[in-house]
């Protein structure tokens, strides 16, 4: 099908990182089944790396491949540079994703920044709510 | 291997309807309204055509107008109805909620008008009953317009029931037959319909091509002005290959419908059968009142789309309710319409069947269903939290 890149189909077909982590340092879900997107990451944190993450996802081809690029892309990255994530670079490593699933990248982004939010709280340590805006304003 | 399961979208199209339509590329490829002896050769293949059709719906060639497909007749129909109905004040239409978008959207474009629209529910099920439509008859009902069958989970309504309830009431009866004729009986005088709706290309036709049968006595309002074709009503020079495409399709489908209805019906129901035994699935549409070709099913869990996608990797060529691939992130209304959650509503399959299909593709979709359906739940977080017993199953 033309309908989505060779990409988008590869990580499709052959998702990345696809699981559960047990023992998580920070869960992040986004989405919801009335939409027909359910997202959700596990990562494991060791001194502010990314030392593993798996996710789980209900959803379109977009949305499976968005969240298997994610992951590929924050695997093994400092926190900092997983903050920086932009759904517009995980729609850019698939060769471009059709405009009106552009939502799905999205969801991977925020699925990663709520992860590391749930890190953060769980462990009680600092964080610039202003990075959060977007996962925090939703949580209202 | 492949095997074609989308033959609600669209269909095949058999040799003797490509046969028929030949000549009138290159031979005889005269315009309809010409005078001289090749316009006038493609004005009697024209008329062949819609005796052809007549005969096989019962009805009169003059009742016949052949129309660029199942969408244009359905427009034709509902406008012409509300048309008559506003020269004697009567402004209420009675629909069912699981239409085609042809007949929706025409009849949202004449709420805005200021006609007001009945749409009946139609239950767990998918259907009405005649009771249903009798009840919801108003003095100034001017039209009832109900599928003869459901494209998308295959119910067959109780069509002559309740245009005997029409009829009784003297309310013009419509019936957008587009998934029922060649595949069921459709008889217009049986379902005493004053209008009916088909399209070729779903019963091994051409593309592009469909009939408006409108009863003798019905005012049709044109759509398309420009010319005295059909009689005025439709202008623009006849598709004559498609219409000879058409009516030998019609023909072909109507002289083999008894043996195929069996031949697809068992097909249907092996199909049915084993994926029924998928836990938490359910099949759609009413299980008796069904048309032969159509099995359409929701797996909790998962989503339609990528369902879809994997089943094409395996050369299972299928479609779902989902309107996910259509730009849309609604769901279905037809399968919100039969009372599923948006989450149920998501995760639909339909397999569509012709007297094409073969029993090794029947056999393929029952081995790689189950594994696909399998696959996705397995990254699927709410299957987890189901199994898990974080969240209730919705299907048993």
């Amino acid at each position: 099908m033309a309908l989505y890149s060779e990409k988008v189909m590869d990580h499709f077909r052959n998702p990345r990182n696809v699981g559960v982590i047990e023992d998580a340092d920070g869960v992040g879900e986004v989405g919801n089944a009335k939409c027909g997107d359910i997202m959700k990451i596990y990562l494991k944190i060791e001194k502010d790396v990314i030392s593993d993450v798996k996710f789980e996802t209900f959803g379109c081809g977009s949305a499976i491949a968005s969240s298997s690029m994610a992951t590929e892309l924050i695997k093994g990255k400092p926190l900092s540079e997983a903050l920086e994530l932009t759904n517009k670079a995980v729609a850019e490593a698939l060769d471009g994703l059709p405009a009106y699933k552009m939502h799905c990248s999205v969801l991977a982004e925020e699925a990663i920044k709520r992860a590391i939010l749930d890190y953060y709280q769980k462990h009680d340590l600092p964080y610039n709510e202003a990075v959060f805006a977007d996962v925090l304003h939703e949580e209202e | 291997m492949t095997a074609y399961f989308d033959n609600a979208a669209t269909t095949k199209m058999g040799r003797a309807a490509i046969e028929a339509m030949l000549p009138y590329f290159d031979e005889v490829y005269g315009n309809a309204s010409s005078l001289h002896s090749m316009g006038q050769r493609a004005k009697e293949a024209l008329e062949e055509a819609r005796a052809t059709v007549a005969a096989c719906l019962g009805a009169s060639p003059a009742e016949i107008y052949f129309t660029s497909g199942g969408s244009e007749a359905d427009n034709q129909a509902i406008l012409s109805a509300a048309k008559i109905g506003e020269r004697k004040g009567k402004k209420h239409i009675i629909t069912t909620a699981f239409e085609h978008h042809a007949v929706l959207h025409t009849l949202r474009k004449l709420e805005k008008e200021g006609f007001s629209v009945t749409y009946l529910t139609v239950g767990e099920k998918g259907n009405v009953s005649a009771e249903e439509v009798a009840a919801a008859i108003r003095e100034d009902t001017c039209l009832v317009t109900t599928m003869t069958a459901n494209n998308e989970i295959g119910s067959v309504l109780p069509t002559a029931e309740i245009g005997a309830v029409c009829k009784a009431r003297k309310v013009l009866f419509h019936t957008d037959a587009v998934q029922a004729v060649g595949h069921i009986p459709v008889d217009v005088e049986k379902m005493q319909a004053d209008m009916l709706s088909l399209s070729a290309h779903k019963f091994h036709g051409p593309k592009g091509v469909g009939v408006l049968y409108a009863r003798k006595g019905v005012a049709l309002t044109s759509l398309i002005e420009g010319g005295a074709q059909e009689r005025g009503r439709r202008a623009g020079t006849e598709n004559v290959a498609g219409i000879m495409g058409l009516a030998a399709a019609l023909k072909e489908a109507t002289a083999h419908l008894a043996e195929n209805m069996k031949r697809v019906t068992a097909l249907r129901d092996k199909l049915i059968a084993g994926l029924s035994r998928i836990p938490h699935s359910v099949l759609n549409g009413d299980p008796s009142a069904r048309l032969p070709g159509n099995v359409h099913f929701c797996f909790e869990g998962i989503e339609g789309e990528s369902l879809l996608l994997l089943l094409d990797d395996a050369g299972i060529e299928a479609s779902s309710g989902s309107a996910c691939t259509s730009g849309s992130l609604d769901p279905s209304h037809v399968l919100l319409a039969i009372g599923h959650p948006h989450e149920i509503a998501h995760g639909s399959l339909r397999l569509s069947l012709s007297e094409y299909t073969t029993e090794e593709e029947v056999d393929l979709a029952l081995e790689v269903i189950p594994q696909v359906v399998k696959r996705l739940r397995e990254m699927s977080p709410i299957w987890r939290e189901k199994t898990e017993g974080k969240k209730p199953f919705l299907l048993p």
